[in-house]
């Protein structure tokens, strides 16, 4: 359902009956948020001013508008979920959320919505929550340009920012998630669209996503997150203009590909990541005009992957392109760039007429003795090098690219 | 002045110098002769301290010389091959002795001019014959007024004119009591510049006497025929002890 | 001493290899930029010449050198000259000419084009690199008499240092891959000055290749204060030791 859609329904719905406005602040009537939605009849708007509001766990089974003036602060005191919603059509807009609780049992959050559709969660910001906004059974949702901040040190301390559990219809627009387990979480979540998010220094991964078939995520950034993006057992993403940057770590990805069918990862760009995307037991995914730019490996294909076809990126200043652990071809490798490509062109169709074979025999070495890192860029592995691209004996030799491009693709 | 005592060198098994001690006296020039590789450009450049010895010390003017390097000051040295900095021109070398000696104010310029070594001051040493090149060793070895003149064989390679000037020159700088060191094949001309004479054999000195008596001993005029008689009375002597 | 300089000084001068290896060096990096534009690679191509060529000049132009200064040393050395100042003269001369021409061949295309941070790294490990260079050249001769043999023996460093050391070191990593070697490897790379250059200039460069569980030891290790002033130590180290051996022995040579 599109958003005019919407805010037709809703308009609808409300010339229906008669809508009522409740304010609520310190020198209103009205005092309490609680007690505001106990008065207010399905359809009410309250307005909430700006203060303080400890009010513990606010339970909301009707539909409602709630908005913030001037982000009026509701504190979780450590203790508390701060709104848990099971109804449909309800706005939650200009709120700020503090301090929830933090529990190993529940998972407390700032926003939890049980089985609902047609909300909007959009322009609050939170604070020290343990979840920001959690869905769970919901549809038809709208998350947009929310800021969620979290300062956790560890892993078990922390929830994730935005979490969805079963849902389908959501749209992830424009927010900003910093400092959670995971940035964006989804387990089981179908047909929504991620758009325009930024996912950076979580403690985990910037966007994870399990068993979530048909979605789309587009012009994204996913930067310093722990252990970078992983995606699994999913088919038919579309992973278009994201862009992955700065990774590191012994076991983060730009891209983790886990199982994952049918999908589309094109026009991403893959910068200073410890790997630009790691795949394993993927097939029939089309990886084109992506950038791998400055990345330890642009790129790890596992023998477990198949049916791949890999064309049109370009690979610039990685330290190893690809390296796999197998020996067999799979995977279509075609019409890419490779900054270290040293063939020629002599027919002038901008291709070069040598084949180029991406995997070095340097980068088998340190596949199998990590600590051979040290002799990076040494006369000994230049000429390791040279030798192997004479002669393959360690590396696969029909893993080549035939048709490697002479010049980096432009994909402004 | 200089004082050498067991003075011991070896190079690998080699002994090139053998238990050398000898007395050297200022105003005394002395005439270092014996068949080649007998030790003796061995025992000069010891004097010098480029030839580190195995065993023994030099003293000159009673310190000891390992290791020093200012006594150089007061020796004046003439190599028998005289090695140079081969692009450096004559003047510019000449130039940069002084340049490295600075303590003398004055400098004594006479085999220069007596060689007429100005008119090549810009030549370059790569260039300069044999005999040139003796004569350039020759007035850098006297440029310092050193009260000490190691001079290895100095007249090889001249010509008789130049063996001549030299002479001279070193006739007089004896005259002035300095102590002379001299090595030389050619025997004639030690005759008129050396008062004393030392013959090296095998690393050992087996004469070490004033050439007067030298010539009383073996009742010789000439002191070629003079060494040529000791040499013969010791290889009769070492013959008989055998 | 200063005027003993003046004169080795003028000697380099003459025989203009120097200049020559100054024009090489502008050369290079002047076609570095015009085959591509992009610092990072400018300055990967010239880590490859840092850790090839300067080694290589400077090893073989110093001994050289210092068998072409014989009759120098000599005429010096019957002089009222000290031996240590005749040798640091010559020593100093050969290293600060040497690292002269290697920062202003690489230099000077790089203040036209616009300086960055990792070229003056490479400008300082390169300089440390000649020093290092030339303080073996110098050991390899007064091991020697024969030209031939000092220049043998110093090409042999290079060889060792350049490419021997690092199979060797790979060997170890092999045979031993099943322990723990970070520590190990470490050391080992501490004990060739072209490796460590190598790994200061990374650390500059491309970070990404030291990633991974390993890489992230050593990069926490050379990206540190500590780390610096350990690599920097070492190769000061590698500087003096050699000159030291090289002055000791020089000053007992026999001439």
């Amino acid at each position: 359902m599109s958003k005019v859609g919407f805010a037709l329904a809703l308009l609808l719905w409300s010339t229906g009956c008669k809508a009522t406005t409740w304010v609520v602040g310190a020198t209103e009537k009205t005092k309490h948020i609680k007690e505001a939605i106990a008065l207010a009849q399905p359809g009410d708007t309250l307005i909430i001013k700006p203060g303080i509001y400890r009010e513990g766990n606010l339970i909301l089974q009707k539909p409602l508008i709630i908005k913030g003036e001037d982000y009026p602060v509701l504190d979780g005191e450590n203790q508390f979920e701060i709104f848990t919603i099971h109804a449909d059509n309800v706005v939650l807009t200009g709120l700020k959320f503090i301090n929830t609780g933090i529990a190993s049992i529940n998972d407390l959050a700032a926003i939890k919505l049980l089985e609902s559709s047609r909300v909007k969660i959009t322009n609050n910001k939170f604070e020290n929550t343990f979840f920001g906004i959690y869905l769970a059974n919901s549809s038809h949702v709208w998350i947009e340009e929310n800021e969620l901040r979290a300062n956790a040190e560890s892993e078990h301390q922390i929830g994730n920012g935005i979490h969805l559990w079963k849902c389908n219809h959501i749209t992830i627009h424009k927010n900003k998630v910093k400092g959670h387990r995971d940035g964006i979480y989804f387990e089981f979540v179908t047909n929504s669209l991620i758009t325009q998010n930024h996912s950076e220094g979580n403690m985990r991964y910037g966007l994870h996503f399990m068993f979530s078939h048909n979605d789309e995520y587009r012009d994204n950034t996913f930067a310093n997150n722990g252990a970078g993006v992983a995606v699994m057992y999913t088919k038919a993403v579309t992973m278009v203009r994201n862009t992955f940057i700065h990774n590191w770590g012994s076991s983060a990805y730009g891209l983790l590909l886990k199982d994952i069918r049918d999908s589309e990862i094109s026009n991403n760009a893959f910068v200073e990541n410890s790997v630009g995307i790691f795949m394993e037991g993927s097939s029939r995914n089309n990886i084109r005009q992506n950038k791998f730019y400055q990345n330890g490996y642009a790129l790890r294909l596992q023998a477990s992957c198949d049916d791949n076809r890999i064309t049109r990126n370009n690979f610039q200043q990685n330290t190893f392109d690809l390296v796999t652990n197998g020996s067999l071809v799979l995977n279509t490798i075609e019409a890419n760039y490779w900054d270290r490509y040293e063939g020629y062109d002599l027919n002038k169709d901008k291709t070069g007429d040598v084949p180029y074979r991406p995997i070095s025999i340097y980068g088998t070495i340190v596949e199998r003795m990590p600590q051979a890192i040290l002799l990076w860029r040494s006369f000994l592995v230049l000429l390791l090098d040279k030798a192997e691209k004479a002669m393959p004996v360690l590396t696969p030799e029909n893993l080549m690219d035939t048709s490697p491009a002479m010049l980096p693709y432009d994909f402004n | 002045m200089i004082s050498i005592n067991s003075l011991e060198k070896k190079f690998g098994r080699l002994t090139a110098l053998d238990q050398v001690t000898l007395q050297l006296k200022g105003g005394k020039s002395y005439a270092l002769i014996g068949p080649n590789g007998s030790g003796k450009t061995t025992l000069i450049k010891s004097i010098l301290g480029l030839v580190v010895p195995t065993s023994g010390s030099i003293l000159f003017e009673d310190k000891p010389i390992l290791y020093d390097w200012k006594y150089r000051d007061k020796i004046g040295y003439m190599p028998q091959i005289g090695r140079y900095p081969e692009n450096m021109r004559v003047g510019q070398l000449f130039e940069m002795m002084k340049h490295i000696r600075p303590g003398k104010q004055k400098v004594d310029e006479e085999l220069l001019d007596a060689f007429k070594l100005y008119k090549i001051f810009d030549k370059r040493m790569h260039a300069l014959s044999g005999g040139t090149r003796q004569k350039v060793s020759a007035a850098l070895a006297f440029l310092f007024h050193a009260p000490v003149l190691i001079l290895d064989e100095p007249t090889a390679g001249l010509d008789p004119v130049s063996v001549e000037l030299l002479k001279e020159k070193i006739i007089q700088e004896k005259r002035r009591g300095k102590l002379l060191i001299i090595t030389s094949h050619i025997l004639n001309d030690l005759d008129e510049i050396a008062t004393e004479m030392v013959y090296m054999f095998e690393g050992r000195i087996q004469y070490n006497n004033s050439i007067e008596s030298l010539k009383a001993e073996t009742n010789e005029v000439k002191l070629t025929k003079a060494i040529a008689t000791l040499i013969r009375q010791r290889e009769l002597l070492e013959s008989v002890t055998e | 001493m200063v005027r003993i300089i003046k004169y080795v000084f003028y000697d380099l001068l003459r025989t203009r290899f120097i200049l020559f290896y100054t024009a090489f060096l502008l050369v290079c990096t002047f076609a570095f930029f015009q085959l591509d534009g992009d610092f990072g690679k400018v300055v990967l191509s010239l880590l490859n010449i840092m850790l090839m060529a300067v080694p290589l000049v400077s090893v073989v132009f110093s001994t050289i050198h210092f068998f072409n200064s014989y009759e120098f040393i000599e005429l010096m050395l019957a002089q009222p000259v000290n031996r240590k100042s005749v040798f640091l003269s010559e020593y100093l001369a050969v290293a600060s000419s040497l690292s002269l021409a290697f920062v202003a061949g690489v230099g000077l295309p790089f203040l036209l084009y616009g300086a960055w941070q990792p070229v003056a790294t490479l400008m300082v490990t390169g300089v440390f690199l000649t020093w290092v260079f030339v303080s073996l050249a110098f050991f390899a001769s007064v091991l020697t008499r024969d030209k031939a043999k000092a220049i043998g023996v110093a090409l042999l460093f290079w060889f060792y240092f350049s490419l021997i050391y690092d199979g060797l070191l790979l060997w170890v990593i092999y045979t031993f891959s099943d322990y723990p070697l970070e520590k190990l490897t470490l050391s080992l790379i501490a004990l060739n000055p072209i490796d460590l250059a190598r790994i200061v200039m990374i650390l500059q460069l491309d970070i990404s290749a030291l990633m991974g569980y390993t890489g992230a030891f050593y990069k926490n290790f050379f990206g540190s204060n500590l780390g610096i002033l350990f690599s920097v130590s070492l190769l000061l180290l590698w500087i003096v030791l050699p000159m030291i051996l090289a002055m000791r022995i020089f000053n007992k040579k026999d001439l």
